[in-house]
């Protein structure tokens, strides 16, 4: 079983991306289970989404505690909180940066990857200047970092699951997917 | 078809494969997703059903009443608050022998203000004459709606399908959505024995003097009674037909079980990480998950529990004053044909997370007791 934990802040799709993510492992034929944080939401207040990966059925109802890894969707956060939190040793911290993994300072016990999704979305015009919509960039760098499934299983799942601007936001993922290296 | 969806919208696809006929909801958090989904569902056309808007939670549950009356097939969701504000309608709806379904989402009613799981606000309707299936997961949470209008409609007791707040209303899960060919050869249309109709004249719910008032009761708590049995009948059906068995219970590694917990809704699911965890250890542990709370399925709980050596019950719920509601079930169900020493623990309220450590825990203080220290073991009270 594989555990990752999303932070993002309100507004950003955070919680949309572990529900695509979520589609492209289940056109795989693994068992998903994707959650948010449970309660309320506020529109740029740090949020969270959580997704539990395995090949067998998942029993496991509680809430995500220790993440094999995390996925920073929105830069500022990793100033404001501590996205490693209970974060297993080894694991991957994967942020939205124009930044070089090098640049980040994080316990030696972890890893840390980057991906400019901000760049790429503003790039195909998802959401605004102010508030790029990042979730499927960011979901493309995932599945090739994470080595979690294919990029078509992912071109599917937004094909299928996101209303607006499916094709740009494809085309987003597809060059998040390429940018990124795969670290399992 | 298998789709990823969450445990709200399971309630809605259930319901829509159940080609209901009239719905009628007013919105609360957690539950709103429900008939969201189901008004797009109508206004779309994708589900021919009218979708009456209210102003509250108790016109809600009148109107399908009147729907119902009239020989539609009726669904409606809600939680907490919204629950208990349709109170009085749910008596009225069983009382009318009504084969009404609904969602029920497991919230904590205030004050403190609390929107997370616990199971008070369906245990407080447990004697309004509706059956109560508890769920473990979405794909249950579908099928339970479709079985439900089978066994509400052959013996005319409304039923409430249950799911705890967040940990299945917002949680997404891959879900098996049958083709509606398949439902429609399971599901046959709703035809009441009455009606209300222009054509034929009836009154309905009037004025029952004594002389009659006991025999509807009566006849109301026999169909009850006959439920456990068209469960096992529908759920063997449902198998045949889905491949998933939808029992009263579902029993984990209880044969040769010394020790077996009593559980239910998501609880029950997380219970088995912690008997697979303790087996490897060689601990001989089980899990009872209770699916039907109304009625409760006694002979049933009774023939898996008597040959354990020690029951913990593990409820997300109390009645004040007295304790756990599923632990006074448990035993009710044993009492006079086992003497196994059993225990009560109460945990996770108001959404206070039940996560495997949390069984662990209670399966450690069970082991190393002869009994129970009170009646209430307190889990994870903060001190």
């Amino acid at each position: 079983m594989m555990e990752i934990r999303f932070h993002g802040r309100g507004g950003q799709g955070t919680v949309v991306a572990s529900k695509i993510l979520a589609d492209a492992l289940a056109k795989e034929g693994n068992y998903v289970q994707a959650y948010p944080e449970f309660g309320v939401e506020r529109r740029g207040a740090p949020v969270y989404a959580f997704i539990r990966i395995d090949n067998k059925p998942i029993y496991d109802k509680s809430r995500i505690y220790t993440p094999d890894h995390v996925v920073v969707v929105d830069p500022t956060l990793v100033e404001a909180i501590d996205v490693t939190v209970g974060l297993k040793p080894g694991g991957i911290i994967i942020i939205n940066s124009d930044r070089e993994p090098e640049d980040f300072r994080f316990q030696e016990i972890y890893r840390v990857a980057t991906i400019n999704a901000t760049d790429i979305a503003v790039k195909y015009k998802l959401g605004t200047l102010a508030t790029p919509i990042v979730n499927t960039a960011i979901v493309g760098a995932v599945i090739k970092i994470l080595n979690l499934c294919r990029l078509e299983s992912l071109v599917e799942a937004i094909r299928e699951g996101v209303p607006i601007k499916p094709e740009d936001n494809i085309r987003a993922a597809t060059e998040a997917y390429e940018k990124a290296k795969t670290l399992l | 078809m298998k789709k990823v969806i969450m445990g709200n919208h399971a309630l809605s696809y259930g319901a829509m494969l159940a080609r209901v006929q009239v719905i009628s909801a007013y919105p609360i958090t957690p539950q709103t997703q429900v008939v969201e989904l189901l008004s797009e569902m109508c206004a779309s056309k994708a589900l021919e059903a009218q979708f009456i808007k209210v102003e509250s939670e108790h016109s809600a549950m009148a109107a399908l009443i009147g729907a119902s009356l009239a020989g539609a097939r009726t669904f409606t969701a809600t939680s907490a608050h919204g629950l208990t504000l349709m109170h009085e309608l749910l008596h009225w709806a069983a009382g009318g022998r009504l084969p009404i379904v609904m969602g029920n989402i497991n919230r904590a009613l205030a004050p403190g203000w609390n929107i997370w799981a616990d199971q008070n606000d369906s245990l407080s309707q447990r004697d309004t004459g509706w059956m109560q299936f508890y769920c473990a997961n979405n794909q249950e949470v579908l099928d339970s709606v479709i079985q439900a209008y089978k066994v509400a409609e052959r013996l005319y007791i409304p039923a409430m399908i249950i799911l705890d707040a967040f940990s299945l209303s917002h949680t997404y899960e891959v879900v098996d959505i049958p083709e509606q060919s398949q439902v429609d050869a399971y599901l046959p249309p709703f035809k009441p024995a009455f009606r209300l109709t222009p054509d034929e004249p009836h009154a309905f719910g009037g004025l029952t003097s004594p002389d009659y008032y006991f025999e509807l009761r009566y006849k109301l708590q026999k169909a009850m009674e006959n439920v456990p049995e068209i469960i096992e009948e529908t759920g063997r059906e449902y198998e045949k037909k889905f491949g998933r068995y939808l029992g009263a219970v579902e029993a984990y590694q209880v044969d040769d079980a010394d020790l077996i917990l009593v559980t239910s809704g998501t609880a029950g699911s997380t219970a088995k990480v912690a008997v697979d965890k303790l087996r490897k250890r060689g601990l001989k542990v089980g899990n009872l998950r209770i699916r039907l709370f109304r009625p409760f399925p006694f002979e049933i709980v009774r023939h898996y529990l008597r040959r354990a050596k020690k029951v913990a019950v593990v409820d997300r719920n109390i009645s004040y004053g007295h304790h756990g509601i599923f632990y006074q079930e448990t035993k009710s169900a044993l009492y006079g044909f086992s003497s196994v020493p059993i225990f009560g623990f109460i945990a996770g309220l108001g959404g206070r997370d039940i996560t495997p450590e949390t069984f662990e825990e209670i399966i450690d203080y069970t082991f190393s007791h002869e009994t129970p220290e009170a009646e209430i073991i307190w889990i994870g009270v903060k001190k």
